[in-house]
């Protein structure tokens, strides 16, 4: 128990330390929030979908969980040839407990991304229908997070050099988003969009997050979160896997 | 305290420790020379449990690195070729987590990390953080977090690679130090002959992967008939360069030096 706090202290100081990161990793949520929010709003309000303010904040928020706890796994990559995993590796406990530090580490410094986005948006205008849905939004984030740090965790144990770091980027974390529903409502699309957005874990973050905060939900929250924690386990797992498998 | 016979290690293709026997004893400075992609840093992962031997025998106080891994792991302290601190936090939050990790009850851990770090120098600097150290200062914090653990064998892995003579000598008079107090043994390996002449009480010199000559300094430079170690080194495993292609280790070791700025 003691190894899994140290460990996840140990990236919530780090987390804290880097202002400059934090401020920029803010950047990219608060361009959409503010170009794609009010840039598309018109349009959204005259298809007759209410405020697209409203419904995007949401995904927004997901979006930050999204990054911040995908980057915080795949750093494992940067600690591993000549940073601190060799440290952590050659010590006398399992490398599961490592592996579960890091992880939750990563997790809770995306849900607070998550959560100052949230408050960036309320400043953007965002206006939730009930604050006392606020923990269970926060729950969904938590479940966002960890299933992402988990995955994340996965990739960077599997990478071996920054080159598939792009790759990660391009194919596996932006098709995420898009096809997530954050930016787009989940009815009545094509079938194959559908399919692909059904399968994607974020979408049910994003749907769980708008349930909870504007109560407009596709699945209903109920399901977003069992969803969420079935894959979370799934993920944490073969994240586990994963990492067991690191060879230095 | 070190055992190891018949040790081969083989990746596909590629023999990178053949058949190599040796014994450290306790109390014993051991330095293992050889050139670029000789096995030294094969054998060291062997010996820390990062590796597991193709076949042979390996003891570390008597255990098996595999098969009781972790009882072995608590009796050694290693520094690796590639610094492993966290740059991001402070030296005293490095040897906290090292404490952790290693079990180390708390009191005990505070007055160790303590007495270690003045002993290295570091105290006054406990609450920088390490990425303000200077690549000496770091090596300093290395040892001294690899002996938090009061271990009974210290690992280190080329140490003084790009290190300035100022910072070389004060780090081995530590080291030195320390092995004569506590009677620590000491396994390293090293480019700088000097380095290895004036610490070691024994050397192993290998080459492709086997061992070519041991004993102590004098032995070797008797037995090939040279007045210096580095005469004795080079008579023993030729004056050929090794090349060694860049693996991916190599690329990100690169490319953190161009991130981070100066490296190490």
């Amino acid at each position: 128990m003691r190894v899994i706090y140290i460990l996840w202290l140990r990236e919530l100081k780090k987390y804290l330390r880097s202002r400059t990161q934090i401020v920029a990793s803010l950047g990219s949520p608060i361009m959409y929030l503010g170009v794609l929010g009010f840039g598309l709003g018109p349009v959204f309000q005259r298809a007759g979908e209410g405020s697209y303010l409203q419904f995007m904040a949401p995904g927004v928020i997901g979006m930050t969980v999204l990054f911040s706890s995908m980057f915080s796994g795949i750093a494992l990559l940067w600690d591993r040839q000549f940073g601190f995993l060799k440290e952590t590796l050659v010590a006398p406990v399992p490398r599961l407990w490592i592996m579960t530090g890091r992880t939750l580490g990563g997790a809770t410094v995306a849900t607070i991304q998550g959560l100052l986005i949230f408050v960036v948006s309320l400043v953007a205008g965002f206006r939730p229908t009930s604050f006392l849905a606020l923990p269970i939004a926060m729950l969904v984030m938590v479940l966002t997070a960890v299933v992402f740090a988990a995955l994340g965790t996965a990739i960077g144990s599997t990478l071996k050099d920054m080159q598939g770091f792009q790759l990660v980027m391009n194919f596996m974390v932006m098709p995420i988003f898009f096809l997530s529903g954050a930016l787009y409502p989940l009815a009545n699309l094509p079938k194959a969009l559908t399919l692909l957005t059904r399968v994607d874990p974020l979408t049910y973050g994003v749907d769980g997050v708008r349930g909870a905060l504007i109560g407009v939900t596709h699945f209903g929250v109920t399901t977003d979160l069992a969803a969420l924690a079935g894959v979370a386990v799934v993920l944490l797992a073969f994240g586990a896997w994963r990492f067991s498998k690191i060879e230095i | 305290m070190i055992k190891v016979q018949n040790l081969v290690k083989r990746f596909g293709e590629l023999t990178a420790v053949d058949d190599v026997s040796f014994e450290v004893k306790r109390g014993e400075v051991f330095a293992f020379l050889g050139p670029n992609g000789a096995g030294k840093t094969t054998t060291i992962k062997m010996l820390t449990t990062l590796l597991r031997p193709t076949s042979g025998v390996v003891e570390l106080d008597g255990l098996d690195p595999v098969a009781r891994r972790d009882e072995v792991r608590k009796r050694f302290g290693v520094v690796f070729q590639d610094p492993s601190l966290d740059q991001d936090l402070t030296a005293w939050e490095n040897m906290e987590i090292h404490g952790v990790l290693y079990g180390v009850p708390r009191k005990e851990r505070r007055e160790k990390a303590e007495e270690l770090l003045k002993l290295f120098e570091l105290w006054e600097r406990r609450d920088a953080l390490v990425k303000t150290f200077s690549g000496g200062m770091r090596r300093r914090l290395e040892i001294a977090r690899g002996l938090l653990h009061t271990p009974k064998v210290l690992f280190l892995d080329e140490p003084t690679l790009g290190l300035d003579p100022q910072s070389r000598n004060q780090m081995w008079t530590h080291v030195k130090k320390l092995n004569e107090s506590d009677g620590v043994t000491v396994f390293l390996t090293t480019h700088y002959m000097d380095e290895a002449e004036r610490v070691a009480d024994r050397i192993s010199v290998i080459d492709h992967g086997r061992i070519v000559a041991t004993g102590s300094p004098a032995e070797l430079k008797e037995q090939t008939n040279t007045d210096s170690l580095e005469g004795a080194f080079l008579a023993l495993t030729g004056t050929t360069i090794r090349d060694e292609t860049a693996g991916s280790a190599d690329q990100m070791r690169q490319m953190a030096r161009m991130w981070r700025g100066s490296g190490r």
